[in-house]
């Protein structure tokens, strides 16, 4: 499957790779967002029409548009808001439990 | 004439990722649509504010493109100044955009957004509207509506939130004859990516007013967010519009308002208004429409 990561995250093998200062290099994701969720996301591909607005909606980004018709979720990155769900016209996306995943 | 933008034809980069920003966050939906807009060329300019607390977290940076958190009051300044650092560099088409919410918009930050306009330079002002400050726990601003419940306006016994109404920032910005404003609303993001096109492609400052419902300090659902939204704009205590070369235009005109006590109850900061108020509610609505339509057509 393809990596949905944005951003691999940086490998730190010392202490000089951690930046320094009061800036630092853009897209320079350390961490990930997975554990906000209770509720998590799950796509069922024969009802979704590629009508787009999962993914248009998503406040994190997390639905990647990998083809006109194909999204996919990055849970590296999804907080389980909820959104995507609730703006799904077929009901392809539903929130299931995460300890029934 | 300029390409219309929808969902299927935006970037589908992401320059905003892996933020901090709580689920179902309205201002971090805004921010993503617009830099898919504006792309990863843009340089941004942002206030202590929620969308600065979330994307500069040592070592972590959210955002791909140049971004600078900004003094609260100096967001507007700041952009200007980056935009004239571009030219000097002899930068082709520089792109300089401050974002602030609604307190570093409308309180703090307004004598830097006004000279910013007045001194006609080309950068764009987003204000993502979330009708407190959020990010310091939810304290009223000059954009918290009549009747909304911040710790700083409790719904108590004598005094059921907030006293005072909205201030037209929108109409604040449009009369210093800036060359482009408009307000929109994340219920209606189509609208928004278009305006935003609009801003990016007009010469001179342009403003835009965004309504970005908060879940944690307005109490609803965060998967509700997007839904509010769009009702605030049907039941008309928001609107859609544009100011560009003089004239006022509004996008959309409803010919019958969803009714407000719905809409207002699925948010917990409401909750407390009694029906007198929300009539009071409905009359101000009307009064303000009453004007708009008279006076924008």
């Amino acid at each position: 499957m393809k990596d949905f990561k944005m951003s691999p995250r940086p490998l730190w093998k010392s202490l000089s790779d951690v930046p320094m200062g009061s800036s630092c290099s853009s897209f320079h994701i350390c961490d990930t967002n997975a554990a906000w969720r209770v509720f998590r996301p799950v796509m069922d591909y024969s009802l979704c029409i590629g009508c787009h607005q999962c993914y248009l909606l998503c406040p994190d980004g997390a639905i990647h548009k990998e083809d006109a018709k194909v999204f996919r979720i990055d849970y590296d990155f999804c907080k389980g808001c909820g959104i995507c769900a609730n703006q799904c016209k077929p009901g392809a996306i539903s929130m299931v439990k995460e300890d029934q995943v | 004439m300029i390409k219309k933008l929808n969902a299927r034809n935006i970037d589908a980069k992401e320059c905003f990722y892996g933020h901090k920003a709580c689920g179902g966050c309205g201002e971090s939906l805004a921010l993503r649509l617009a830099l898919k807009v504006l792309g990863e060329e843009a340089y941004l300019s942002l206030p202590a504010g929620c969308m600065a607390a979330v994307s500069f977290i040592y070592p972590n940076m959210a955002f791909k493109n140049n971004a600078v958190i900004t003094p609260f009051a100096s967001t507007a300044a700041v952009a200007t100044g980056i935009a004239a650092g571009l030219e000097a560099l002899g930068k082709e088409a520089p792109l300089s955009v401050g974002f602030a919410g609604d307190g570093g918009t409308a309180d703090i930050g307004i004598q830097s957004l006004s000279g910013a306009i007045d001194r006609g330079e080309k950068f764009i002002y987003i204000c993502t509207d979330n009708e407190a400050y959020m990010n310091t726990g939810i304290q009223k601003s000059g954009l918290t509506p009549f009747g909304a419940a911040t710790t700083t306006t409790p719904a108590g016994k004598a005094i059921h939130g907030c006293v005072t109404e909205k201030k037209n920032m929108f109409e604040i910005a449009a009369a210093h004859g800036i060359s482009y404003a408009a307000t929109a609303s994340i219920g209606y993001p189509e609208d928004f990516l278009n305006k935003v096109q609009k801003a990016k492609e007009c010469d001179g400052p342009a403003y835009i007013h965004i309504y970005t419902p908060c879940p944690t300090g307005w109490g609803h659902g965060s998967e509700i967010t997007v839904d509010l939204a769009k009702e605030v704009v049907d039941t008309g205590l928001w609107f859609l519009a544009e100011y560009e070369n003089g004239e006022f235009r509004l996008n959309k005109k409803p010919e019958n308002f969803k009714p407000v006590a719905d809409h207002l109850k699925r948010q917990a900061r409401f909750r407390h208004l009694s029906e007198i108020e929300i009539t009071q509610i409905e009359e101000m609505r009307d009064r303000k429409w009453e004007k708009m339509l008279k006076n924008w057509g």
